[in-house]
């Protein structure tokens, strides 16, 4: 498999701020990939990087087997993007956007055009300056999402979108699924978990995890409660188990993935009456990568986004 | 009104360095014209002799209205700098209103605002209250100042308030123009324009001296400031207009808030298209739709500005005529035809001032459209860094041709109508008015240059319009340095018509110019966008 995207050691400051530190990030080609990340962590740097906008100090980055600063526009035919925070012309028609961002890279699918504006509930004869951020959004959305490219990268595209439109958006990403290679940035772990094949996790610009969502479940911990015959034996020495709460026979834990075995086996010598297991979620993983920056805090500053 | 003293703590503090700026700006260029004056004119002999020549210029008359005493220095400051300084403390006024009230509303700001504990009036009144305070201490400050070098009490305060009280009608026109439309550039356009007709209408009264239409200095608010006439007769009691209308318009302003939506204007926004014409399809194709607007407004504001100007012409000559005496010292320079181009030349100069901020603001486009993020929309696409520069820097450099020629048209149409020539003054006068497209595009050089290099001072375009129409404007009179006054592009100009027109001082312009737009290219190609 080829990459589409492939970035490493990324670095950009800005002045005494390093809002991108060494950061790697591979996408393949046909994938739909999560970039996931709290706020000021360097998303939307990478992207401005990956777009020519912003020329990274050190490290490499390639897009679509060129380089982003010096192939620009001839990258640029191969990929729309849509922005965090889409700002439109206020007195050109959400139509006319539309159409001009699509004709600069080179024309759109119609039957597309007007079936996601359709599905979108958009109408395109409002002028800019009277929309919402939701249906600013829904602008890119329609004019990235009809395009004929082979990459779409977009930076938190559902923010502002209600979950209906959420669901469409959804909905419209996985239609083009095989065809299209997606770089997804956000911070709604839901979305991500719906649909993305493989996830970066990133903070203060730095990669910290990669990987398909099953590569990173290991990393994540089960919750289980039980309500056993007798008392729990053995649970309490157990390497992988955290946060036990013994109430008589009933216990509450958490255990990393890869215990989750041993756990069970403990649990079976006293005898089980009922069992709830959560499967991990992203979110857990994404608060357990985060956690620990909170006391620390004072390192993220709002640089991209 | 809930929320005043915080709006206004506020602003105070967002403006802290822009105030400081114009405030010691307008106050230290008065102040030091007044004793450049007061050296170079310090006997009354001197000045005498100024106002019987330069003070019976037309051309003069129609720029900075009459010299109405000349017995004092602060008779010829208020002459000199009264209309061209308060021209700057009215747009200082309204873009500070604007700046604070539909400014802040568009990008959505105010929201915050209006959300926590502030009356609804509140925003409004705090930009005016700033606005207010800086123009008033811009006038004490003046007044203060000249008291300081000698002048009389009477006159200084009366000069020293009629300028602020230009200021004070600028604060209540952008008030309402704020109320009237949703978009900040529309609203400083509006009172732009409101701007433009009190000087031209003060200028067709001053234009022809007593022979003309003198009443209507009296419908104008720049006008009200020579009527005043500080230093010959302070006329306090002409202040009353601009404040009777200052409160006019606040009143009106304030109903406005009151009715509107925030976020809404009072001119209604309709429905557009669903799709985009076939034009709207490049750069270059997006850069027209958003720059036509104002070609077109600068366009027929010049043609009507040069109407207006050429429409004098005729009124200079008969002036000449009725002064016999006026007339043998002049045919001495060369006759009355002469001095009507001298005073052709003179105006042109001061519309291709008025076309360089137009291309300061043609051109200063492509920062707008960088810090609202529309750029980096544009330059996602595969549309290069050149090309989008490009497609604003041809309205820009084209643009100036355009609305230069529209400036000579219009006064050659009717000036021609008028010495029964119409088309020979069109093309003499549309001529003259393109011999200063090379200067025009230097300071289009200078703003895309700063633009590329220096993106968070790229407003510094326009501080280079004041010291190029200070330069130009006042540097003869204080008889600056040469080399001081060559730095402006506008000195190297031919004064045309009338003066010979050699290739070379606008072949190097251009080079200049030139070179400035190659270092925006290269500069803007090598830095981060956003």
């Amino acid at each position: 498999m080829t990459a589409a995207i492939s970035v490493s050691a990324l670095v950009k400051t800005f002045g005494p701020t390093r809002a991108l530190d060494g950061l790697d990030l591979t996408v393949h080609e046909g994938e739909v990939h999560g970039f996931l990340g709290p706020n000021g962590s360097g998303k939307s740097t990478t992207i401005r990087v990956l777009l020519g906008l912003l020329r990274a100090d050190a490290g490499s980055a390639s897009l679509l087997g060129g380089d982003p600063w010096r192939d620009t526009a001839e990258l640029h035919r191969r990929l729309a993007y849509v922005p965090g925070d889409v700002s439109l012309w206020p007195n050109l028609t959400g139509g006319e956007v539309i159409d001009l961002l699509s004709r600069l890279r080179g024309g759109l699918n119609e039957k597309r055009r007007a079936d996601l504006l359709e599905r979108f509930e958009l109408d395109p004869r409002k002028k800019g300056r009277t929309y919402s951020k939701g249906n600013r959004q829904k602008v890119a959305l329609v004019a990235a999402l009809a395009s004929d490219v082979e990459l779409l990268i977009l930076d938190e595209p559902t923010s502002g979108l209600d979950p209906l439109m959420e669901a469409v958006f959804q909905e419209a990403v996985n239609e083009l699924r095989g065809r299209r290679t997606v770089l997804l940035s956000s911070h709604i772990l839901a979305e991500v978990e719906a649909l993305c094949d493989r996830v970066s996790i990133i903070r203060n610009g730095r990669t910290v995890e990669t990987g398909t969502l099953a590569d990173l479940r290991h990393l994540t911990r089960t919750s289980v409660s039980a309500e056993l015959v007798g008392a729990p034996n053995g649970l309490a020495g157990l390497s992988g188990v955290h946060d036990l709460e013994v109430d008589g026979t009933r216990v509450k834990f958490e255990v990393d993935t890869d215990h989750l075995d041993t756990a069970l086996r403990a649990l079976v010598g006293s005898g089980v009456r009922t069992l709830t297991s959560q499967p991990p979620t992203l979110e857990e993983l994404f608060l357990r990568h985060y956690e620990d920056e909170a006391p620390a805090g004072g390192v993220e500053e709002a640089v991209s986004s | 009104m809930t929320g005043l003293g915080s709006l206004v703590r506020l602003a105070l503090r967002r403006d802290r360095l822009l105030l400081a700026a114009w405030i010691i700006g307008l106050v230290g260029i008065t102040l030091s014209t007044a004793s450049t004056l007061e050296e170079l004119y310090g006997s009354v002999d001197s000045r005498q002799q100024l106002a019987a020549t330069a003070g019976s210029n037309p051309a003069f008359l129609a720029m900075l209205g009459p010299l109405h005493d000349a017995s004092t220095v602060g008779g010829v400051l208020a002459w000199r700098w009264g209309v061209f300084g308060s021209l700057l403390i009215g747009l200082m006024s309204m873009f500070l209103v604007t700046r604070h009230t539909r400014a802040e509303e568009e990008t959505g700001r105010l929201e915050l605002i209006g959300s926590a504990v502030v009356s609804r009036h509140a925003p409004l009144a705090a930009a005016v209250v700033v606005a207010l305070l800086a123009s008033t201490a811009i006038g004490l400050l003046i007044a203060f100042g000249l008291l300081g070098v000698g002048q009389s009490a009477a006159g200084s305060f009366a000069f020293g308030l009629a300028f602020a009280s230009v200021g004070w009608v600028f604060t209540g026109v952008g008030a309402v123009s704020a109320q009237l439309s949703e978009s900040a550039r529309t609203a400083n356009s509006i009172s732009g324009g409101v701007l433009g007709a009190a000087y031209l209408l003060r200028a067709v009264g001053d234009g022809a001296g007593d022979q003309g239409p003198t009443w209507l200095t009296w419908l104008s608010p720049l006008g009200w400031l020579e009527q005043t006439r500080a230093f010959a007769g302070d006329r306090y009691w002409v202040l009353l207009l601009p404040l009777a209308l200052f409160a006019v318009l606040l009143v009106a302003a304030s109903a406005l808030v009151a009715k509107r939506d925030i976020g809404g204007g009072l001119l209604p926004t309709r429905l557009g298209p669903a799709r985009a014409p076939a034009s709207l399809g490049s750069a270059f194709g997006l850069a027209w739709r958003l720059q036509r607007g104002m070609l077109i407004g600068w366009t027929v504001s010049l043609f009507g500005l040069g109407a207006v100007y050429g429409s004098i012409a005729r009124g200079v000559e008969q002036m000449l005529e009725a002064n016999p005496a006026l007339e043998k010292i002049l045919s001495q320079m060369g006759g009355a035809g002469a001095i009507v181009d001298v005073y052709l030349a003179s105006i042109i100069g001061i519309i291709a001032l008025f076309s360089a901020i137009y291309v300061v603001q043609a051109t200063l486009r492509l920062r707008g459209e960088e810090t609202e993020f529309r750029a980096e929309a544009v330059l996602a696409t595969p549309v290069s860094r050149y090309a989008w520069v490009g497609s604003h820097l041809v309205f820009a450099t084209a643009g100036t041709a355009v609305v230069l020629a529209a400036a000579g048209a219009g006064a050659g149409l009717v000036h021609g109508a008028r010495v029964g020539d119409v088309g020979g003054q069109v093309v003499r006068l549309v001529g003259a008015a393109l011999t200063h497209v090379p200067a025009v595009w230097v300071v289009a050089g200078i703003a895309l240059a700063l633009f590329a290099v220096v993106p968070k001072l790229a407003s510094a375009g326009w501080a280079v319009i004041v010291v190029f129409l200070v330069l130009g404007q006042l540097g003869p009179l204080l008889q600056l340095d040469q080399w001081a006054m060559d730095l402006s592009p506008f000195t190297h100009i031919p004064k045309v018509p009338g003066a010979d027109v050699t290739a070379g001082p606008l072949l190097w312009l251009t080079v200049v110019a030139l070179g400035l737009v190659a270092v925006g290219f290269a500069a803007f190609r090598r830095r981060d966008v956003g």
